[in-house]
């Protein structure tokens, strides 16, 4: 029975609720397409750059010479080879950088969080990380050169852009081997302890494989992420336009300093030589990415621990 | 202990030990590696803008010009990537649908994932000719503020200072968003509905209550990327241009060379010890300053979780 209201009495009572004012309307608006445009502006370079590789890259690669040779029979400004030889370098660099850092840094995420826990080392250990990570990859580059080729006399070689690689990838998998360590539940732990089953083992046979799934795919972003890489490159290696399976010596190719070669020595006019070679190894180096990052969904999913 | 516990105990320890020592040794080998060149210097390091390293035995090299290009680039950068970062983490947290708040984010990660060498060649290659009308009007119309003034390049030659941090802005949006977006996430729901019972408005909700909440995070985010600024090689070997015999005169029109930058572009003076040398003072002199600027933001987050 509303209708029992006076209409006085209603008039008295303050309305619930009042209009918002025109200004505060104006600034919530304003705010929303602030907020709105800035993620906008963040699509549009991700888009255009994808365009732009994939666009200018897909000229040359649909052609089997592009997988299967390399650029040491032709000309700099010849059209004609493949890549071969930087795809090898690109991987067999990154492959060695990830046999030292992977199960590096799968240590140092066990110690912090089986042994070290809010212990005063492993408090400096994670802050170290933090920091390692901020090291950027010329300095990286510069610390292997002064260690592996002055120190030791060793000739510039692609294993030594693989350890310059390792300080870089390190952080990367101890914080996301962490993270999933720190998730495996401790109920997990304790019933392999009061079986009897030392705490080694319960690290390596029930805790390592809970986290696995997670691991794997953080070790492969990072291995993606070094793969892109350059800077140790310049330094830490000669580029070489043949095929050089030896990661111990003489000059190796791979796929970004091959970039950087042609892009120092050749004309990069549009529709030139040294423009598709560029683009189509942009494209190459993004297609492995995109692969392996597949590989580790896939294979992450495949190893996950079932859900009922 | 069991042996086998024993072992992997200190196996992992070790690691941990490893990784902390491994900092040390990186300034330790480098200013080894750094002494006999800057012996050799016959120029102050410090405030010579000079830099010839052709010739082993007359090194003149200082690092002044190096270090401001290096800072001037990286502040460029982050004064255009801050406020849209903050906008795409509050983009992410308080506006995109909820369904989508994951994907959207994930696209933005993306762009982390386009390895450097890409963004420097599309930065000079495809986006550079697109500026070369923006920066000659800026030039034209503003000019008689210095920093849009004329440069040491012609501004609409595309190796300047302004491209470089617009690409370079791009680069930090990731990283930037990525923590900011964490600490955003964190606002205590209470507080947002409590906000909201008073008859706020969306934009005042976050501007009373998620904004002081995430202040310290996105302090700490920013300066993250200000590190990774600092360092970036490749893209901005790329970009810059370096105009020979002309120093750095604070336009954004300026061409000019970042410690990291003149390092990636001159490796070919590696092959002698001594010249090596003067390039690894100067990547020294990076390393610490990235490492001040790391170890600064890490500590304004890390006392933001301890709350």
């Amino acid at each position: 029975m509303t209708s029992t209201l006076s209409e006085t009495e209603r008039l008295a009572s303050p309305p619930a609720f009042q209009q918002v004012s025109t200004g505060r309307k104006a600034k919530n608006a304003l705010a929303t397409v602030l907020v709105w445009l800035s993620f906008l502006i963040a699509v549009a370079p991700l888009v255009w750059v994808l365009y732009t590789v994939i666009a200018n890259g897909i000229k040359r690669i649909p052609y089997t010479n592009w997988w299967s040779q390399d650029f040491g029979s032709v000309l700099s400004d010849e059209v004609g080879g493949g890549v071969l030889h930087a795809i090898i370098g690109t991987l067999e660099q990154g492959l060695m950088c990830a046999i030292i850092s992977v199960p590096l840094g799968l240590l140092v995420a066990i110690y912090l969080v089986e042994y070290g826990r809010d212990t005063r080392l492993a408090k400096v250990t994670t802050f170290m990380v933090d920091i390692l990570s901020g090291v950027p990859s010329i300095v990286a580059a510069l610390f292997i050169y002064a260690l592996w080729i002055t120190t030791f006399g060793l000739p510039r070689s692609g294993f030594a852009v693989s350890l310059a690689l390792v300080l870089l990838m390190i952080p990367v998998v101890v914080r996301s081997a962490e993270e999933m360590l720190r998730i495996v539940p401790d109920d997990l732990r304790e019933a392999s302890y009061a079986l009897g089953v030392p705490k080694w083992k319960t690290i390596m046979k029930i805790v390592l494989p809970t986290a696995l799934s997670g691991i794997i795919s953080g070790v492969m972003m990072a291995l993606a992420r070094v793969m892109g890489e350059t800077a140790p490159l310049l330094v830490l290696v000669g580029y070489s336009a043949y095929v050089n399976w030896d990661l111990f010596g003489d000059n190796q190719a791979s796929l970004p300093l091959l970039m950087n070669t042609e892009r120092a020595t050749n004309s990069m006019e549009p529709g030139s030589v040294g423009f598709d070679r560029i683009w189509g190894a942009a494209l190459t180096l993004v297609i492995i990415i995109a692969l392996i990052n597949l590989i580790a969904t896939v294979v992450s999913r495949l190893v996950a621990p079932k859900k009922k | 202990m069991r042996p086998g516990d024993r072992i992997f105990k200190n196996l992992s320890t070790g690691a941990g030990i490893f990784v902390v020592a491994l900092i040390a040794l990186i300034g330790i080998f480098l200013l080894v590696q750094a002494i006999p060149a800057l012996g050799a210097n016959e120029v102050n390091f410090l405030t010579s803008r000079i830099w010839e390293t052709g010739d082993p035995t007359h090194l003149r090299f200082g690092i002044l010009d190096l270090l401001l290009v290096t800072i001037y680039t990286s502040l460029v950068a982050l004064i255009i990537a801050m406020p849209i970062s903050l906008g795409i983490a509050l983009f992410l947290t308080q506006y995109a649908p909820r369904r989508l708040a994951r994907p959207f984010a994930y696209v933005v990660d993306l762009l982390a994932a386009v390895p450097s060498i890409i963004f420097g060649l599309w930065g000079i290659l495809v986006l550079a000719p697109k500026m070369a009308p923006v920066s000659q009007w800026l030039n034209e119309t503003l000019g008689f503020i210095p920093i849009f003034g004329t440069g040491n390049v012609f501004p609409n030659y595309s190796g300047t200072i302004f491209t470089a941090g617009v690409v370079l802005a791009v680069m930090l949006l990731p990283i930037i968003t990525s923590l900011s977006r964490e600490v955003f996430e964190r606002t205590p729901t209470a507080h947002i509905e409590g906000a909201l019972a008073l008859g706020a408005t969306r934009w005042e909700v976050i501007r009373t209550t998620v904004l002081p909440f995430g202040k310290a995070g996105y302090v700490g985010a920013s300066m993250l990327g200000l590190g990774r600024a600092l360092g970036e090689t490749i893209a901005l070997a790329v970009i810059l241009y370096i105009p020979r015999g002309h120093f750095f005169d604070w336009s954004v029109f300026d061409g000019g060379a970042t410690f990291a930058s003149q390092i990636a572009a001159n490796y070919a003076e590696f092959n002698n010890p001594t010249s090596a040398g003067a390039y690894i003072a100067a990547g020294l002199v990076l390393f610490v300053l990235t490492f001040a600027v790391n170890f600064a933001a890490r500590t304004i987050i890390g006392e933001r979780k301890a709350d």
